[in-house]
């Protein structure tokens, strides 16, 4: 077994509270990929198998008040942020409980009571909208932080180049953090890109810029705590490129026989839910029984969130014309 | 009794300012971006002069030449409770920023069921061949085309302030799109305090009962020349100035095509697959019956818009003669 960082940073609480958010992706991931080769759910889902420590460490180092942009990959940082599972998943099966009355899909969540701000199915082009989102609590004289997450396919795009270049001539509060899982889509990162070191491209732009292991928790909790704490204190944006290797297909049904076998074999080693789970049992931070039973909360709340959405209704008809302005505009379609 | 508004003497980039300004004043919330957009030299259309001196430059923000940074910025400070305006120096360009525009801005309030609205105003300029066919053409029937973006093209001062004030405070994104050649020219009274619009509302500039001209923005002075024209052969048209493309205000136009039973739709956006193809299918639609003629279209060819003097493809006066005399010659 592959150990996190043994490093005591975090009290019984945090890593409670951390296993079960990891815990809890990983369970609701496996059951919507389940879902979807069974048919039942008809859904691009994107699943995020790999990235959960990242996302337990970013859900630990960011406050309510905090603000991310996430993209089509974003259950875990969902969670993490603090979007109710039960609207997630009504969300997927196009329910009217859904966090978007099943009008936005899997690819469009956002709660911003939580400062899930939005999602986007376009590679790159969150980067551009966290901007505003920096630029605006900096206007605001806040110190809140602003997170926009990515995949490293979208460091190939012309979108986030703007951004870097922007977040730093701003100064803005932004934590730029790729989750690097080494793929896009069937095309290995060396196929990609000229220089597969994407923490020394963006350092180019006069913007620190990290790399860290993201299966390991604590390695990923204390440069993302450095990074937050960066931000509030002024001292404008940082790059944090967290290291993981995607443990499935790229969407829920697709293909996956194309990655090498090793490497999978490799990376499956250090799933981050189960190594967490060893780590706190031979640590003595939980007894055996202690950590069957956060198991035992995360499959109820992931059962419970799926019958939830499974009952929930669809919308109703009218539903199609709203929304779509802040006031009904009248085409001479409808009448 | 009310007291008049106190007006002054202004072209359509002065009035412009004046919205800003205006806007600016009465909410601290309203930003400004943009490539060039702060003093010294205050946009290169200088539509935003004065404003960085006067609210600072945190408030009119000058960027980098970064499209999509511009556009996702103002997306951004929306959700944050902002209500920026961003700058696209020419229409073309917007070709750059359009997936933050089309596939974002237009998007969210749908996509979120009504939780996070985008509520920003794009400006940007078009017309006048100077620069060649990429500083020129219009392109307002692809934001027609979006569901989720107000489209706004006015003609005269007046407008420009009253709809680039109405579109900021609008919680729709909106694109405010100001003609170069209108931009300078013309001026006329506009009142210096705020001023307010409804978006979505025609203008029925003059009255007529053998035709119908629907027109905005630039082609507007060429449709006012060519109703004198007509004037003198004895022929009233009614004009109707759109000045909102969406919403699109055809209760006007269906109210005045139902009495004068022709219509022609002039634009400088291509004719084909243009805006005057929708509008001129919703009459065809809802006034089938009562048509004297086919109504017809006056827009710019199809071609990329030609740099030299010589070429243009651009709707003339004649071709507006042209289309409403064979309207009136139909058996
Ligand atoms: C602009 C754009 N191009 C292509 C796609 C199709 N697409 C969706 S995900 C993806 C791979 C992106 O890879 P990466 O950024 O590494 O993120 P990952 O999916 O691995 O998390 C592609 C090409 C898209 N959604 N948007």
């Amino acid at each position: 077994m592959i150990a996190p960082t043994t490093e005591a940073l975090l009290d019984r609480e945090a890593s409670e509270r951390m296993y079960e958010l990891m815990l809890t992706t990983k369970l609701a991931d496996d059951q919507a990929r389940e879902e979807t080769k069974a048919g039942r759910l008809q859904a691009a889902f994107y699943p995020v198998r790999g990235l959960e420590a990242v996302c337990a460490a970013l859900g630990e180092v960011l406050r309510p008040d905090d603000q991310l942009v996430s993209t089509y990959r974003n259950l875990g940082d969902a969670l993490a942020k603090g979007v109710s599972l039960r609207a997630i998943m009504a969300e997927l099966y196009g329910r009217i409980d859904g966090v978007s009355k099943g009008k936005g899909g899997a690819m469009h969540l956002h709660d911003t009571a939580v400062g899930f701000m939005t999602t986007t199915g376009i590679v790159g082009s969150g980067l551009p909208i966290a901007l505003g989102l920096g630029l605006g609590a900096q206007l605001d004289g806040s110190d809140r932080a602003v997170v926009v997450t990515f995949g490293d396919g979208a460091t190939s795009i012309g979108a986030a180049h703007e951004a870097l270049n922007l977040a730093v001539l701003w100064r803005l509060p932004i934590l730029f953090l790729c989750q690097n899982n080494q793929w896009g889509e069937h095309t290995p990162i060396a196929e990609y890109a000229g220089s597969t070191d994407l923490r020394a491209r963006v350092e180019a732009y006069g913007m620190p810029a990290h790399r860290v292991d993201g299966f390991d928790l604590f390695a990923t909790l204390r440069c993302l705590r450095d990074a937050v704490a960066s931000l509030r204190a002024g001292r404008g944006p940082v790059f944090v490129e967290a290291m993981t290797y995607r443990l499935t297909g790229h969407t829920g049904t697709a293909d996956f026989s194309y990655v090498p076998a090793d490497e999978l074999a490799a990376a499956m080693a250090r799933d981050p839910a189960p190594v967490f789970r060893s780590w706190l049992v031979e640590s003595g931070t939980l007894t055996q029984g202690e950590a069957d039973e956060v198991e035992h909360r995360a499959e109820q709340a992931v059962a419970d969130a799926f019958a939830f959405a499974q009952a929930s209704p669809l919308p109703g008809p009218a539903e199609l014309w709203t929304d779509v302005f802040a006031t009904d505009v009248v085409t001479w379609e409808e009448r | 009794m009310l007291a008049e508004p106190k007006t002054e003497e202004m072209t359509s980039a002065v009035a412009m300012n004046s919205a800003l300004d205006c806007a600016m004043a009465a909410d601290p919330k309203v930003i400004l971006l943009g490539e060039d957009i702060a003093d010294p030299i205050g946009g290169v259309f200088k539509v935003s002069k004065g404003l960085s001196t006067k609210y600072g430059a945190h408030r009119v923000r000058a960027t980098p030449i970064s499209e999509q940074a511009i556009v996702g910025t103002a997306i951004g400070l929306s959700l944050a409770g902002y209500r920026p305006v961003a700058e696209i120096m020419f229409f073309d360009f917007i070709t750059v920023a359009m997936d933050q525009i089309v596939n974002h801005a237009t998007k969210l309030r749908y996509m979120s069921g009504g939780a996070t609205p985008a509520p920003i105003t794009v400006r940007t300029t078009v017309g006048g061949s100077r620069f060649g066919a990429q500083h020129a053409q219009s392109l307002e029937a692809w934001f027609m085309h979006t569901p989720g973006i107000k489209v706004v093209m006015p003609s005269n001062p007046v407008d420009a302030k009253g709809l680039l004030t109405s579109c900021i405070f609008d919680d729709d994104p909106c694109l405010f799109i100001e003609h170069l050649n209108l931009a300078y020219s013309s001026k006329a009274e506009v009142p210096v305090d705020d001023l307010r619009m409804p978006l979505g509302k025609a203008n029925v500039l003059t009255a007529g009962g053998d035709v119908t001209l629907i027109t905005y923005g630039a082609t507007v002075p060429l449709v006012r020349a060519a109703a004198e024209t007509l004037a003198g052969q004895g022929i009233s048209a009614e004009i109707i100035d759109l000045r909102t493309l969406m919403p699109l205000d055809l209760d006007t136009v269906f109210e005045s095509v139902s009495k004068t039973r022709r219509a022609v739709v002039v634009h400088e956006a291509t004719q084909f697959m243009g805006p005057g193809a929708e509008i001129g299918a919703q009459i065809h639609e809802q006034l089938f019956g009562e048509l004297l003629g086919p109504v017809l279209r006056v827009g710019a060819r199809f071609t990329p818009v030609p740099f030299s003097p010589g070429l243009s493809n651009a709707p003339s006066t004649e071709r507006i003669l042209t289309a409403v005399h064979s309207l009136l010659d139909q058996p």
